[in-house]
């Protein structure tokens, strides 16, 4: 009797294309006003590599009307933006300490952002529905503890600033722990979606907290164990905190249990703080974290110090690009990428980039509330907050709201799996998030058939 | 699941938010703290950036800031290094150290406030923010004196206009070249630092002004001289015991003349002719009837106790608080404890010229901002009334006397009246007195007051060798102005 009337849901693919030629002009803007504020003029590669990255991002774009229609509109342009921000700034830190740009560090972080976005794409085609993904609970989790340790073992593994987070095969040096992330993140959600059952309903009220039964207490222990190790062995506790964080969070999405946190919790700063007393290099990080600038710290690295002092420099508005001194901080490309982000693009600049995180965590988060099964639910949650708390970790850790690691700004700092693992994930969030937003199939299928009928008998 | 994750997306809402506030902490409120730090490298770097005002001796600068490649964009100069090296102190990564650098840094980078107007109008012009330039109120000509006359020797020179309280000299040995702290290279400045601080002369210790200060000698006895003349009861004739050694009371010790002779063959001297051969016995006994109290008041009338700014502060003399009565004789001869810097003896010297008005003495004669405007100019200001015109006059006739006649014959200028007074201060058994010397001239139109003091100059217990040692520098010193 009633009209269905064939009005087709909004994709926003061109909502997408307006704000993705927006992130591209606001990082070609910021690459000329580095040559204007550096050299005083427009720096020469200017259009080939503006319409590259133009050229790269379109063809993201092209790949999701394609292959992912309604995928999220927000998140392709955030991360191509964060991306070219963080190009820019490396491109800075080169000029600053002297190299051309065709053995600069920023090329190559350019080279990496094509394979990445390749490598996106790529996820994009082959996992045509993220349920593919649940297949792989067991093989994935093997391989992300795997990942995870590998940096222990003996030839390849390798120690750079303090951490064995690395390894080094030939020329080729690799931060497994930023793939491990996601490995784990399919892993929890297929686990968690398989056992929550177990995990939410059984158990018994104490002090108005429904704990867990005890053997039931065995994946958390397992996934603590873990985490310390990596804290203790790879002296890492970024990751350590990254990938606890994250396994706790899932559990408590999958169980809805708040004991789950307490538990957590506990035994994360019970961890912690054995670890604090009984080595050497954490205490070290707790002396850099509360007292920088005491003589005992300062002799220790003044890295922490000298970001603090250049974000201070920056202040409300910033130096500007290319007019501060952000090269001063050892690691300014990588690890310290937020505090030259904030000495040049002052607390503003900085603001707008926290911002940019918060939507892109947001929106992922949006899209596991619009999922409709368990897995797609668990991985969404878990990946976007994996984000989150990866920025905290780094932001946290340069601005002493938390004791320093070694993790990288997502999409920013300067490094190769780093930008491989993130643009993965954000394929794998675009897919649910393409899953989520796309309309019920069977709606539409009567909506035709019932077109259809109105129309003429099929004769064939 | 949709609880937990809209909990989780506030979560997420609450760890951003941390990060908002600890960034606005770092950058907006604890930001000036932070840029303030001794250890901030990009505030020392913007520091460097600027071009720092130059310093004047006359129109020559002796410090002055030179346009480099490398990234502090200036290199700071200072073309007469070691003559001027006391006055300039030295600009490197230790910040401004010592000297005008130090005293008048925020008018050379420009931070001062009394340059505010020129900042913002700066900034809308766009151009590039400058130091402003001290001029200081040296007379070349005497420096170079100055400097010649010691020589290798470890000492100090301080020259005063006596009417304005200009410094024209200021000496001190061992000196050292601030050119080597200067260099942008942060290794070679600390090795040459490290050099200098521990070598045992300590040349980066201006000894015009501090230091560890000297015992006066005889040079003092004009204070003493002061103080009974002005107190009514003695006259420049009046009659004061001058045996070979003056007894004592309380102790068994006497203070003796010296070369261990009576100061004249009836054992007794009139006041001037104390002041003439530099009577010991004479004073010791002076001081003691005139009291250790009106000797401290004379002593801080000349500016004793003070601190002046010139603008290097300047460590105060002093006359100890609590003297008995031996202690107050050998106080009379400048002995015990009783410490002076040589700025402190040549503003006697220039107070007495200046007939008993002492001025605060100066080294800054204007300040002049980029665009060549004034922006301050010195103002001579009376320091005090050290003693009364007439008691002037008989000091300077003594003293005139001493020069003529006395143990400072090695001062006179030919055609020239010259006031002056020797000291030679012993510090310590065994070692060589220090050799001192104060004068002015010409003593009826004062135009220069000098302070010479040569550190182990002199041969412990001979007035003369003092004179000899000390007197013909200051002669050297008062001629160059006097040319």
């Amino acid at each position: 009797m009633s009209i269905v009337s064939s009005v087709a849901p909004r994709s926003g693919r061109t909502t997408e294309l307006i704000l993705l030629l927006g992130a591209v002009g606001i990082v070609g803007l910021a690459y000329v006003n580095l040559g204007l504020a550096t050299t005083g003029s427009i720096p020469p590669g200017f259009a080939a590599l503006g319409l590259g990255y133009l050229g790269v991002a379109l063809a993201f774009h092209v790949v999701l009307r394609w292959k992912a229609r309604y995928a999220d509109p927000l998140l392709l342009p955030i991360v191509t933006l964060l991306n070219g921000l963080g190009l820019v700034m490396i491109h800075r830190i080169d000029i600053a300490r002297g190299r051309d740009i065709t053995d600069g560090v920023a090329l190559r972080q350019l080279m990496w952002s094509a394979l990445a976005v390749a490598i996106a794409t790529a996820v994009l085609f082959v996992v045509r529905d993220h349920r593919i993904l649940r297949r792989y609970t067991w093989i994935a989790g093997a391989a992300g503890f795997v990942l995870l340790l590998l940096p222990l073992m003996p030839v390849i593994g390798n120690s750079e600033f303090g951490s064995r987070i690395w390894i080094r095969l030939g020329p080729l040096s690799f931060q497994p722990g930023e793939v491990a992330k996601l490995l784990l993140a399919v892993f929890f959600a297929g686990y968690l979606v398989q056992t929550r059952d177990a995990l939410s309903v059984a158990g018994r009220k104490i002090l108005g907290l429904t704990l867990p039964r005890a053997r039931d207490l065995g994946p958390i222990l397992i996934a603590w164990l873990a985490s310390l190790g990596v804290l203790v062995f790879e002296r890492d506790l970024g990751s350590s905190l990254l990938f606890f964080g994250l396994f706790v969070a899932m559990l408590y999405v999958a169980t809805e249990r708040v004991s789950w946190i307490a538990i957590g919790l506990t035994l994360f700063v019970a961890g912690a703080y054995l670890a604090y007393l009984m080595f050497g290099h954490v205490q070290t990080r707790v002396l850099l974290w509360l007292h920088t600038f005491s003589p005992d710290a300062l002799e220790t690295s003044d890295q922490l110090a000298k970001g603090l002092m250049g974000m201070a420099a920056g202040g409300m508005v910033g130096t500007g690009l290319g007019r501060g001194r952000p090269d001063l901080t050892y690691l300014a490309e990588s690890d310290f990428i937020i505090p030259s982000f904030g000495e040049e693009l002052g607390m503003i600049g900085l603001f707008a980039i926290l911002v940019l995180y918060v939507l892109l965590v947001e929106r992922g988060l949006r899209t596991s509330l619009g999922t409709r099964d368990g897995f797609g639910k668990l991985l969404a949650a878990g990946l976007s907050f994996s984000l989150a708390l990866q920025c905290f970790v780094v932001v946290g850790g340069v601005t002493r709201v938390i004791p320093l690691t070694g993790l990288t700004a997502p999409f920013l700092s300067s490094g190769g799996s780093s930008l491989l693992a993130n643009w993965t994930l954000v394929a794998i969030l675009l897919r649910i998030s393409d899953h989520a937003r796309r309309p019920l199939p069977d709606e539409r299928q009567q909506a035709a058939v019932g077109e259809a009928a109105t129309q003429v008998v099929k004769v064939r | 699941m949709n609880a937990p994750v809209r909990r989780l997306s506030f979560l997420v809402g609450l760890l951003f938010a941390s990060l908002l506030v600890s960034t606005t902490l770092i950058q907006y409120v604890f930001a000036a703290d932070l840029n303030a730090r001794p250890d901030n490298r990009r505030t020392l770097l913007a520091t460097y950036a600027r071009e720092r005002g130059e310093i004047l001796v006359g129109q020559t600068p002796v410090a002055r800031s030179v346009p480099t490649e490398d990234e502090f964009k200036f290199q700071r100069e200072y073309p007469d290094g070691p003559l001027y090296s006391h006055v300039t102190g030295f600009y490197s990564f230790y910040g401004a150290v010592g000297g005008l650098e130090q005293s008048e840094d925020p008018l050379l980078s420009g931070s001062s406030d009394k340059l505010f107007y020129r900042r913002v109008s700066d900034l809308f012009t766009g151009r590039r923010a400058q130091g402003a330039t001290i001029e200081t109120t040296l007379d070349p000509a005497v420096q170079q004196a100055a400097e010649q006359g010691l020589g290798q020797a470890r000492g100090a020179v301080v020259a005063l206009d006596p009417k304005t309280g200009a410094v024209l000299a200021m000496v001190s040995h061992p000196d050292f070249n601030p050119n080597r702290l200067a260099g942008h290279d942060l290794a070679t400045v600390d090795e040459n630092y490290r050099k200098l601080t521990e070598e045992p002369d300590r040349p980066l210790v201006n000894r015009a002004i501090g230091g560890d200060l000297y015992p006066p000698g005889s040079v003092f006895k004009v204070v003493v001289a002061a103080a009974a003349l002005s107190d009514g009861e003695y006259t420049e004739d009046s009659v004061l015991p001058g045996p070979a050694a003056l007894d004592l009371p309380l102790t068994s010790a006497t203070l003796p003349n010296h070369d261990d002779v009576p100061c004249s063959p009836t054992g007794e001297v009139t006041l001037k002719q104390a002041m003439v051969v530099s009577c010991n016995p004479a004073f010791g006994d002076l001081g003691m009837k005139i009291g250790a109290d009106a000797l401290r008041e004379q002593a801080a009338k000349f500016g004793f106790g003070d601190s002046p700014s010139v603008p290097m502060r300047v460590t105060p003399s002093s006359v100890p608080a609590e003297l008995d009565a031996p202690q107050l004789a050998q106080s009379s001869i400048g002995q015990y404890d009783v410490r002076v810097t040589p700025m402190q003896m040549a503003m006697v010297a220039a107070g007495v010229a200046n007939r008993g008005t002492v001025m605060s003495p100066y080294l800054v004669q204007s300040v002049i901002g980029s665009d060549l405007s004034v922006i301050e100019s010195a103002d001579p200001t009376e320091l005090t009334q050290a003693v009364s015109p007439r008691v002037a006059d008989e000091l300077t006739d003594m003293l005139v006397a001493t020069v003529d006649e006395g143990t400072g014959t090695k001062a006179q200028i030919p055609g020239v009246r010259v006031a002056g007074k020797t000291g030679t201060a012993e510090h310590g058994e065994g070692r060589r007195a220090h050799a001192w010397f104060i004068s002015y001239a010409p003593a009826d139109d004062p135009q220069i007051a000098v302070a010479v003091i040569v550190e182990d100059g002199g041969v412990s217990g001979s007035e003369t060798s003092g004179g000899s040692v000390a007197a013909p520098i200051a002669k050297q010193v008062m001629e160059a102005r006097l040319k």
